[in-house]
C-alpha cells in the first residue's frame, strides 16, 4: 500500500481482457463453490433425515454413510487439483493485462 | 518417566535453536509479522497444515470417534472440506491486497479505523476461543507425560509459547510448525499401522470389528459406523438440524480463522499461496482419514477402563496417546505425548502470533495513530508486548475453566464464530461494489454479538442442558446467515460511498492480477 503509484487502476479494470478474465473466474469460482458446499451439505441432510438409506451396507460393513463421507476427501482433493489447472491458465492472462503497467 | 521428559525436552531444545536462528534474521516489520515473505510454498503448506491439525485435531477427534463413533468423523470430514473455500474465495485476494492481517483487505477500500477495531476485536475473540481448546488439550497432556498437575502445565506452556512469539515472531513460529507437523504425521502413520497390524493389516477385519466396537469386551457391542450416536434423532428433536449446523460452521469458519489467514502473508506471491493450500490439503486430508484408524480403532482396542477418567467421565482427550501406549509401549506413547504437546505449543504460537499482530498493526498503528508509527519498530515491539497480554491472559482462561471439555468441540464453536463475524465481510468486500463501511461494521459487530450469544445460551452455556434458550450446541445455521444478512443491511441503509466504490475497482485490479502487491524481502 506504500507506493501510491502512479498506476490508473481505472483504465486496467476497463480493459476488455481483464472484464472477460473476471467473468470466467467468477462463474468458475461460483459453479466450483455451489457444486462443493451441494455436495458437502448433502452428507449431514442425507445422514440426519435418511440414517435408514444411509446405513446400508455396501462392502461389508462399511455402510453408505462412511463411503459417501470417505468420498468428500477425494471430491476435495479433486476440486482443488481442476482449481489449480485453471488457475494457471487465468495467471497468464492476468500477466498479459497488466504488462506495461508495472 | 524419564524418557518422555528427556524426547519432550529434545523437540523444547530444538525450536528454542530454531527461534533462536530466526531472532537473529528479525530485522523490521516485515520480518517479523511475515517472515519476510520468503516461505515457500510446501513449506507454507506444512506450516498451515501444522497449524491446522492443533489438539482438536489429534486429541478431541480421535476421542470423538472413540466414544461418538461416525458423529465425529464429521468434524474430520468438514475440517478438510472447509479448505476449498480458502482456496477458491480467500486466499489469493488477500495475499494480493493485504500486508499482515486479515484486516488489511477491509480497510483497504473502507474507513480503516472503526473496520480495523472490530476485525482487530473479532480476531482476538476467535483467537482465545481456539486458545483455550488447546490449553485443555496440554493440560491433560502435560498430566500423563510428566505427571505434573493441570495449572503448572498450563503456565509452561504459555511461557515457552511467549518466547517463540517474542524473540522469533512469524519466521520462527513457521518453522516450528513445520517441524511439528512432520512429526505429527510420522506419529499418525505409525499409529494407524499398528491399528491396522491389529487387525491383520485387514481393512475387512477391521471394519467388521468397528461395527460390533465393544471396547475390547468391557462393554456391550454397539455399531459405530452408524451415524446419529451424537447428533441426529438420539440427541433429541433439534440433532439433524444441529449436526447441519456444525457442518455450515465448520465448511465455511476455516476461511475467516485469522491465525490461518496470516499464514497467506509468508509467501511471496498469490501463486505461492495458492500452491500452499493445495499442499495443506494434501497433509490435513491424509491425516484426517487415519483419524478413521485410530478414533475407531480405539473403540475396538482399549477397554473402558483404560479411556475414563478417574471419576468415570470420558477422558475425550486423551483417546490417542494411551492407544499409543497400549500397542507401542512407553516409547511411543512418549513420543506419542511429546509430539501432542509440541501440537499444542505450535499452535498456541501461531494464535499469539496473529493476535498479537493484529492489535499492534490494526489497533494500536491504525486505530490509535491513524496509521502512522511514532518511532521506528514501534509496531513490532507493541506486538511483543501484546503477546505477553494475549498469553497471560490465555494461562488464566484456560486454569479458570479447567480440563474436562474436549478440545475439538471448543474449536468448532471458534469455527462459527469466524464464519459469522469475518467470513461475510471478507467475501462481501472482495465481491461486491456497494459495500461499505457501515456494512463492514454491522457484520463483524452482528456477527460477532450474535454467535457468542447463542452459545451462551445453547445447551452448554450459562443456563445448562434443561435451561437451554437456543436448543442447538453449534451456532452456525442461524448466526452465518445473520453476520451476512447485518453486512448486507448495514450496507444498503445507509448511502452509497463513492471513495469506497473507487477503491473497489482498485481492489480488483490487485487482488485478481497481483499488481501492487507486497513483495518478498530479498535476504
Amino acid at each position: 500500500m506504500s507506493e501510491k503509484s502512479s498506476v490508473n487502476w481505472a483504465e486496467i479494470e476497463a480493459k476488455p481482457e481483464f472484464r472477460a478474465l473476471l467473468a470466467r473466474k467468477a462463474r468458475f469460482i461460483t459453479g466450483a463453490t455451489i457444486f462443493f458446499l451441494a455436495y458437502y451439505l448433502a452428507l449431514p441432510v442425507l445422514v440426519g433425515y435418511f440414517p435408514a438409506l444411509m446405513k446400508t451396507k455396501v462392502w461389508g460393513e462399511v455402510n453408505l454413510a462412511y463411503v459417501f463421507a470417505l468420498s468428500q476427501f477425494f471430491m476435495a482433493w479433486m476440486v482443488a487439483f481442476v482449481y489449480v489447472r485453471v488457475a494457471a491458465k487465468w495467471d497468464k492472462e492476468a500477466a498479459a493485462v497488466i504488462t506495461g503497467h508495472q | 518417566m524419564s524418557i518422555p521428559l528427556l524426547m519432550f525436552l529434545a523437540f523444547v531444545g530444538l525450536t528454542l535453536l530454531v527461534t533462536f536462528w530466526a531472532a537473529k534474521k528479525n530485522t523490521g516489520a516485515s520480518a517479523y509479522f511475515a517472515a519476510g515473505r520468503s516461505i515457500t510454498g510446501w513449506q507454507n503448506g506444512l506450516a498451515v497444515a501444522g497449524d491446522y491439525m492443533s489438539a482438536a485435531s489429534f486429541l478431541g477427534i480421535s476421542g470423538m470417534i472413540c466414544f461418538s463413533g461416525y458423529d465425529g468423523f464429521m468434524y474430520s470430514v468438514g475440517f478438510l472440506v472447509a479448505y476449498i473455500t480458502v482456496l477458491l474465495i480467500v486466499a489469493e485476494p488477500l495475499r494480493n491486497a493485504g500486508k499482515y492481517t486479515m484486516a488489511d483487505l477491509l480497510a483497504y477500500r473502507l474507513k480503516p479505523r472503526p473496520v480495523r477495531a472490530l476485525a482487530s476485536l473479532s480476531t482476538l475473540v476467535v483467537s482465545t476461543f481456539y486458545m483455550i481448546a488447546q490449553m485443555v488439550g496440554a493440560g491433560a497432556v502435560i498430566k500423563e507425560l510428566i505427571g505434573i498437575s493441570f495449572e503448572p502445565a498450563v503456565i509452561g506452556v504459555g511461557v515457552l509459547m511467549l518466547v517463540y512469539v517474542v524473540f522469533g515472531g512469524m519466521l520462527a513460529t513457521t518453522w516450528v510448525q513445520i517441524i511439528k507437523a512432520l512429526l505429527l504425521m510420522a506419529g499418525a502413520l505409525l499409529l494407524s499401522y499398528l491399528v491396522l497390524k491389529h487387525h491383520g493389516f485387514s481393512f475387512a477385519a477391521f471394519f467388521e470389528s468397528v461395527s460390533k466396537a465393544d471396547y475390547a469386551g468391557s462393554a456391550p457391542p454397539k455399531n459405530l459406523l452408524e451415524p446419529g450416536l451424537k447428533y441426529g434423532a438420539a440427541a433429541g428433536p433439534w440433532g439433524h438440524i444441529d449436526l447441519i449446523s456444525l457442518c455450515i460452521g465448520l465448511v465455511l469458519g476455516t476461511a475467516g480463522l485469522p491465525h490461518i489467514l496470516v499464514r497467506f502473508y509468508t509467501v511471496p506471491d498469490a501463486k505461492t499461496a495458492r500452491s500452499s493450500v493445495v499442499w495443506a490439503m494434501a497433509i490435513i486430508g491424509l491425516f484426517y482419514i487415519m483419524t478413521t484408524f485410530f478414533g475407531f480403532g480405539a473403540a475396538t482396542i482399549l477397554e473402558k477402563s483404560q479411556i475414563l477418567t478417574a471419576a468415570g467421565k470420558p477422558n475425550t482427550n486423551m483417546v490417542a496417546p494411551i492407544l499409543a501406549q497400549h500397542l507401542g509401549g512407553d516409547l511411543f506413547f512418549a513420543f506419542i505425548s511429546a509430539v501432542a504437546f509440541a501440537t499444542i505449543l505450535a499452535v498456541v504460537a501461531g494464535l499469539t502470533m496473529s493476535a498479537s499482530a493484529s492489535f499492534a498493526h490494526d489497533f494500536y498503528t491504525n486505530v490509535i495513530h491513524h496509521g502512522k508509527e511514532h518511532r521506528p519498530g514501534e509496531e513490532v515491539r507493541v506486538a511483543r508486548l501484546t503477546a505477553f497480554f494475549v498469553g497471560a491472559a490465555s494461562i488464566g482462561l484456560a486454569i479458570y475453566l479447567g480440563p474436562s471439555v474436549n478440545a475439538a468441540f471448543l474449536v468448532g464453536l471458534a469455527f462459527s464464530v469466524a464464519a459469522s463475524a469475518n467470513l461475510p465481510v471478507i467475501v462481501l468486500s472482495v465481491f461486491w461494489r456497494r459495500f461499505n463501511t457501515m456494512g463492514a461494521v454491522a457484520g463483524l459487530g452482528g456477527g460477532l454479538v450474535v454467535s457468542i450469544i447463542l452459545i451462551l445460551l445453547s445447551p452448554n452455556g450459562m443456563f445448562g442442558k434443561e435451561g437451554a434458550i437456543f436448543p442447538l450446541e453449534n451456532p452456525g445455521i442461524v448466526s452465518i446467515p445473520i453476520g451476512f444478512l447485518a453486512a448486507w443491511l448495514g450496507t444498503i441503509l445507509t448511502p452509497r460511498d463513492p471513495q469506497a466504490e473507487t477503491k473497489f475497482i482498485e481492489l480488483k485490479v490487485r487482488a485478481h492480477t497481483g499488481l501492487g502487491a507486497e513483495k518478498a524481502v530479498a535476504h
